[in-house]
């Protein structure tokens, strides 16, 4: 889908996480990413608060038209990419319909609820069986598991971008991945994200 | 590189709202910025101190919001450009500075830049300081958008030169932590001299003195009417829609992306006008007849208070005779909450319910059961102090002291990632929360009620970077009454909360130069307060030493706790312990302490394994501080030097 045009105008996407997954990095590059593609973006997040452990989310709205609000109207998401599996099912009630799509990391961080033994986190068949049967298409990685297989768990964002990727959903640019990274790397840190893109990439294709 | 100097005129660049103040500073030839960190403000001064060597200014994060705005004014009074930064919090604080100098006035464009939080995302409340404009009488700009985010400020320089006073740019966090496309202006390369003149007459605005007095209330009534022409014509107020609309929306800020959306999504582009107002006060009186002739129906769609509401509510009164009777719905007529944040999804609500119109993208009974998975299958996530957090380690010594010592004492608290501390990640200890260094004001005022029977044990906890902002006069006060309570300064090394920006508890400036660094313990020390300093990682040295300060009462005392935040460019991934659990000795539910670590210490690096029914070290949220070896009583928690 390289060179591609956009499937939806706005294309509404949403990254979603845990704080201190790099959500925020993530959306960031990815928006860039599509500014070079030639696309307005607004991504609207919210961060600062002790926000360690508490859910967070970015709305990006790509249009290859005009600029739109840094909110994503209810029901209007087309996809979901979730750095930690259950807060992809938390938004779907807000943001979902039956065509939207979900890319997920399997990995859990448990809250602190559950931590203490008051609430009870699901089993992976649990978190599958309401993305199943709530959206259009679903894609489960093991980005975390991979990115330390890669020596750090923090590369899991760029799997999972690369596995964006590879979804073909957006018209995303391998090089311009390169040259948003560059920009804000140096270059010993910039192989490494660069595998771990493609490796995302990869996962889907598998 | 930074795009914020490097970025190329006539390009566009995806920037966060932050960044394109940043950049318009940068366009106008802003020479001096200060600021006090605060979400969403921070970036502004982040950024500008990146650049501040290259760009050759001068960047500092001032000790508090007051002394910013003083700073920034001192650059302004030597005629050059410059800025002031904060949260809509910090904008009370220098509001007493700020009152006076809308009466002096300024010489160099001054802009005072505020980013306030509709729905507290990250504050303790929700404050709109835009009626300090009012109150004080100094022009309000109001972006719309990123570009104008941009544009905005780097006009407000000028402006600000032009009629010779402080000039007001108010974003909100859906513009200042939002991004979006910006194209970019050309950087000015200037040279300027500073030089402050105080020669001339007493009131010359130009040479003389700047002392703020009663007669200036004349020449700034004089200057907001000539504010008010030069809004009559400003293209920061824009207008879209029909001449002859049904409804007329006004709205201003982020209000404005949510209305186009909204408009669009309904499809009443044909029914509907747009006023979006960027200069809010003072309004522009003829702009706004203009357009309140043009219809009977007007809704005011604004965040947090009525404030353009009431204004334009006041234009209409004044004009009456000559544009006749309206129908204003908003805020006080109910369309619009008059709390947290808007969205598209709000006004799209408000305009279905006025025009009568039916509104569904999505059915009902998809969201039910959406909603429902959503509950059964995604558990809440409460905030949590991080793994490592040493105020996790700070609030578990407090809280078994307090328990220790037995007599109901409890903690003043303030504002910081330690406010956390009034829930359960910080053991409850918190009972009292409020402005910056109010825990140390208001628990000397709890020490001198013991004449009144309050016998209960004082203790109040502040940053490091609180500590110099408000808390040092708190002290001084507590000393010199001789307040007999526990002032503890949890000290993380750092502004943690905000970003580790520095404070004057540290030996680098904003700018990254070597500075001298402020003592906090021989500070309170010179003060007269009787002072211990601990590492809160020694749980049991840190609890020792608390009961002993609640046993003492002659007097204030200071209790420094000392250990870096675990998100400190020190020791963020940096491990000091590689942690292990020895499962032949976790005996968790069967244990005494019936798992302790997980039920009650909750760090999230430590999970229970429901299957093996023992703890365990989540290796990728694991942060290495090796407190919690400490607290399993069956030592199954160990830890080995990484």
């Amino acid at each position: 889908m390289e060179n591609g045009k956009l499937s939806k105008d706005p294309y509404n996407l949403i990254i979603t996480g845990v704080g201190g997954q790099g959500n925020v990095l993530a959306s960031r590059i990815l928006g860039n990413m599509m500014v070079r593609q030639g696309c307005h973006v607004t991504i609207g997040e919210t961060f600062g608060a002790t926000q360690r452990g508490g859910s967070v989310m970015s709305n990006l709205r790509i249009s290859e038209i005009s600029a739109w609000s840094p909110q994503i109207p209810k029901g209007q998401a087309d996809m979901i990419v979730a750095l930690e599996p259950t807060e992809a099912i938390r938004l779907l009630g807000k943001y979902g319909h039956p065509e939207i799509k979900v890319l997920t990391n399997t990995r859990a961080i448990h809250s602190v609820g559950v931590i203490a033994g008051e609430l009870k986190y699901p089993s992976l068949n649990e978190i599958k069986e309401p993305l199943q049967e709530l959206t259009g298409e679903v894609w489960l990685v093991d980005a975390t598991e991979e990115a330390m297989k890669l020596g750090n768990p923090i590369l899991s964002n760029t799997i999972m971008l690369g596995a964006l990727a590879g979804t073909g959903v957006i018209p995303m640019q391998r090089d311009h991945f390169k040259e948003v990274m560059s920009e804000t790397m140096g270059q010993d840190r910039l192989e490494i994200n660069l595998k771990a893109y493609d490796l995302g990439a990869e996962l889907i294709k598998h | 590189m930074s795009v914020m100097l490097d970025g190329k005129e006539g390009m566009e660049y995806m920037v966060m709202g932050n960044e394109a103040i940043v950049r318009g500073a940068l366009e106008a030839g802003l020479k001096v910025a200060s600021g006090y960190p605060g979400t969403p403000s921070s970036e502004i001064i982040e950024r500008l101190s990146d650049v501040a060597k290259d760009a050759g200014i001068y960047v500092e994060w001032s000790v508090n919001e007051k002394v910013a705005a003083e700073v920034a004014a001192a650059a302004s009074f030597a005629q050059l450009r410059s800025l002031a930064s904060m949260k809509q919090v910090g904008v009370n604080v220098a509001s007493d500075f700020l009152l006076h100098l809308a009466i002096t006035g300024t010489r160099g464009g001054m802009v005072l830049v505020t980013c306030e939080d509709p729905a507290a995302h990250s504050s303790s409340n929700e404050g709109d300081s835009r009626g300090y404009a009012r109150m004080m009488e100094f022009p309000l700009l109001e972006p719309g958008d990123f570009q104008e985010a941009k544009d905005m400020t780097k006009w407000a320089f000028e402006f600000s030169e032009e009629i010779g006073n402080l000039v007001m740019v108010r974003s909100v966090t859906r513009l200042s932590h939002a991004s979006g496309n910006v194209k970019f202006g050309p950087l000015p390369r200037t040279e300027a001299q500073a030089e402050y003149r105080f020669s001339g007459a007493f009131l010359d605005p130009v040479a003389g003195p700047m002392i703020s007095t009663g007669f200036g209330h004349r020449i700034q009534q004089e200057k907001l009417k000539k504010v008010r022409e030069i809004f009559e014509d400003s293209p920061f107020n824009t207008y879209q829609g029909p001449d002859e609309p049904e409804l007329l929306i006004i709205t201003c800020s982020v209000g404005n992306l949510y209305c186009k959306e909204a408009i669009k999504a309904l499809g009443i582009e044909d029914r509907v006008g747009l006023l979006k107002m960027g200069t809010t006060w003072p309004l522009p009186p003829n702009l706004i007849k203009k357009y309140l002739l043009m219809t009977d129906e007007i809704l005011i769609i604004e965040e947090i208070l009525p404030f353009l509401e009431d204004n334009v509510k006041v234009l209409a009164a004044e004009m009456v005779q000559e544009i006749g009777a309206k129908k204003f719905y908003g805020k006080h007529a109910g369309q619009i909450p008059s709390f947290g944040e808007l969205s598209a999804d709000l006004v799209i609500q408000s305009l279905a319910d006025l025009l009568d119109l039916g509104y569904e993208t999505v059915a009902q009974e998809y969201t039910d059961k959406a909603s429902a998975a959503a509950f059964a299958r995604a558990p809440q996530r409460e905030l949590t102090f991080c793994p490592g957090c040493p105020h996790r380690a700070s609030f578990w010594a407090i809280h078994n002291a307090l328990e220790l010592d037995g007599r109901q004492g409890f903690v003043c608290g303030d504002i910081g990632c330690y406010s956390l501390a009034a829930l359960p990640t910080g053991f409850s200890t918190a009972k009292t929360g409020h402005a910056m260094g109010s825990g140390a004001g208001v628990a000397s005022g709890f020490a001198k009620l013991r004449q009144f029977g309050m016998d209960q044990p004082v203790l109040a906890v502040c940053g490091d970077s609180t500590f110099f902002h408000a808390a040092i006069p708190a002290l001084v006060n507590a000393v010199h009454h001789q307040a007999d309570f526990t002032l503890i300064v949890l000290d993380n090394s750092g502004t943690a909360m905000t970003g580790f920006q520095s404070h004057p508890g540290l030996n680098i400036n904003a700018m990254k130069d070597e500075v001298p660094a402020l003592d906090i313990p021989a500070i309170c020390q010179a003060m007269g307060a009787r002072v211990e300093v601990r590492d809160p990682f020694d749980l049991e040295e840190t609890q020792k030493t608390l009961n002993e300060l609640m046993e003492y009462t002659e007097g204030t005392k200071v209790l420094v706790l000392k250990q870096a935040c675990a998100l400190s460019p020190e020791k963020k991934r940096v491990k000091s312990y590689n942690m292990q659990i020895n499962e032949e000795n976790c005996i968790g539910q069967d244990c005494g302490c019936n798992r302790l670590c997980t039920r009650i210490f909750r760090c999230p690096g430590l999970i229970w394994d429901e299957v093996k029914k023992v703890a365990r070290i989540d290796e990728v949220i694991c942060a290495g501080c090796g407190v919690c070896a400490d607290i399993c009583p069956a030592g199954a928690i160990v830890r080995e030097e990484a």
